[in-house]
């Protein structure tokens, strides 16, 4: 089968006032695929996450330009911002569940998105926290504020939230950075699991982390893409110079 | 050794200086507890709490005189109510568009006019309520204008700077990944705002709906001056006729008042007092809530 992509990316240039934080970037995202952005910290790899769902339109002087297309359309052009945020749901770096009850948290989304009947609420309460690994755990305190929850559990529940209004993208932006070992490999899990309905892209400082579940990995530096392809030929026969020098823990 | 030593006395020297500054506010707070309750209980006492408090009639200079504050206990929380109604949801949604919603040249604009609305002093809010409000009720709703719908309109004016303040902080202190996260499910600004941080700064919201509501209850001059303030028992339907409120009950009269009668008058201090006092217990139990 054809790989199809779900995002091309051409020419992108995207500046905050003065500053170029990403350099005439060129790329696919293959469907229902892992694909991964390492890179040192300022290197524009969150930067580049946040622009596929246009969640830089927050940020003041903030300027892109080039095309990011979804399904062959471009983001930027006649859709609607939230219908797009919509289809390209986002997973963030710090657990950022709503001061509500478990339920609520997950009920917002399509709550949002015009579903006003308890009963398909709770139907798609029930298949988010499932879809999300997270439900047996959860299913007897649903009443209960999603702030008392571990910083893991926090997280995929986030991750279920944002599976709630059925994306067809999932941008996680250093999603285990806060979490201890074990959460990470649960959530690392979920993510590989994830791939068969979804087109997921994960920013991640911890290049074992792309190693283990990612189809596809860009090296970014300095808001330039370095290097980008086949995980396993990133790793193991990189191309670039500054690729080997990074994944070989020379800087960064 | 002495110079440690001196370093010490020096710092003990400090402590109680900053001991006795703190406890200053204590000490007030505890003379006019005691001056209230030893002046006005024995009052309460005379007339009998349930006279006093459920006693629908205030005719100090009658033979025998009658010590009846229910129509002022029913004047203050018509007035507090009334106050509620206006200023509350004005007053969120103000908070909101500032913290929100607001372009920045207008926000310094607004913020400045809502600082200035704070210091302005409340015998001059009455006489604005005397001058623009009394009329305006007169001519629009009936009446002669000096009721309790006047009153309400003027004290829910008053008390937004105090909501809108504090809740406009609190709207503030919601982290923005709580807001982003919304957003990121295609939430539209204004659904995010309203549906997920504003219920997030709920408790800072109450808070300040608290304070105000401390404000309106506590409030004399600006409401003596449009109340009309007759101490008569009203009906809620009767929002266009005059009331009287505790506050007003003791500045009206307090100044030729003696023996039983100016005893009732600090008695009705004492219920005022209860009053606040209790507003301040339900703050400082939403407080308590906030910090869990």
């Amino acid at each position: 089968m054809a790989k199809t992509n779900k995002f091309s990316l051409k020419n992108v240039d995207l500046w905050y006032n003065n500053f170029q934080a990403l350099k005439n970037i060129n790329m696919n995202i293959p469907s229902n695929e892992i694909t991964a952005f390492i890179g040192p910290s300022g290197c524009g790899k969150s930067t580049l996450i946040k622009s596929m769902n246009r969640m830089n339109d927050l940020v003041e002087g903030c300027k892109i330009t080039g095309s990011i297309m979804l399904d062959d359309e471009s983001i930027h052009g006649h859709i609607d911002v939230n219908a797009l945020r919509k289809r390209v749901g986002m997973v963030f770096q710090k657990p950022n569940p709503f001061p509500m009850s478990i339920f609520d948290n997950i009920a917002y989304g399509p709550r949002t998105h015009g579903i006003k009947s308890k009963f398909k609420l709770n139907d798609i309460v029930e298949k988010s926290l499932r879809d999300a690994a997270i439900w047996d755990e959860l299913k007897d305190r649903l009443k209960k504020s999603a702030l008392s929850l571990s910083g893991g559990q926090q997280q995929r529940l986030c991750i279920a939230r944002a599976l709630s209004v059925q994306p067809d993208v999932l941008l996680m932006d250093e999603p285990t950075s806060a979490l201890d070992p074990i959460s990470t490999a649960k959530i690392e899990e979920l993510v590989i699991n994830l791939k068969k309905d979804y087109t997921i892209v994960i920013v991640t400082h911890n290049m074992q982390q792309a190693v283990r579940i990612s189809d596809n990995t860009g090296f970014f530096l300095l808001g330039e893409m370095i290097e980008y392809g086949d995980t396993q030929q990133i790793f193991s026969a990189p191309s670039d110079k500054r690729t080997e020098d990074y994944i070989t823990g020379r800087f960064g | 050794m002495g110079k440690r030593s001196l370093a010490f006395n020096k710092e003990l020297a400090a402590k109680i200086l900053f001991a006795l500054s703190a406890s200053a506010a204590i000490i007030a707070v505890g003379l006019i507890c005691v001056f209230l309750f030893v002046q006005g209980l024995p009052a309460i006492w005379n007339i009998g709490v349930i006279n006093f408090l459920t006693g629908t009639v205030w005719q100090p200079t009658w033979n025998p005189p009658l010590y009846g504050i229910l129509p002022m206990i029913v004047g203050s929380l018509y007035v507090m109510a009334g106050a509620i109604l206006f200023g509350v949801p004005i007053g969120i949604f103000a908070a909101v568009f500032m913290a929100k919603f607001c372009p920045r040249p207008i926000y310094k604009v607004l913020k400045l006019a809502i600082n200035l609305l704070a210091g302005i002093p409340s015998v001059v809010y009455g006489y604005f309520g005397m001058v623009i409000l009394v009329p305006f009720v007169r001519e629009n709703f009936g009446g002669n204008g000096n009721s309790i719908l006047t009153a309400s309109i003027l004290l829910g004016m008053m008390i937004l700077p105090t909501i809108i303040s504090i809740s406009e902080s609190a709207i503030r202190a919601i982290s923005s990944e709580i807001y982003e996260g919304a957003v990121a499910l295609g939430a539209s600004h204004e659904r995010a705002t309203f549906r997920v941080v504003l219920p997030a700064a709920k408790s800072g919201v109450m808070a300040s709906i608290i304070l105000g509501i401390g404000r309106a209850v506590g409030e004399t001059m600006a409401v003596r001056m449009v109340a009309g303030n007759q101490a008569i028992l009203r009906m809620p339907h009767e929002f266009l006729s005059g009331a009287r409120t505790l506050t007003a009950n003791v500045v009206l009269e307090l100044g030729d008042a003696y023996g039983d009668h100016r005893a009732a008058l600090i008695a009705t201090g004492v219920v005022l007092f209860v009053f606040i006092m209790l507003i301040n217990a339900l703050f400082s139990m939403l407080k308590k809530k906030d910090g869990v």
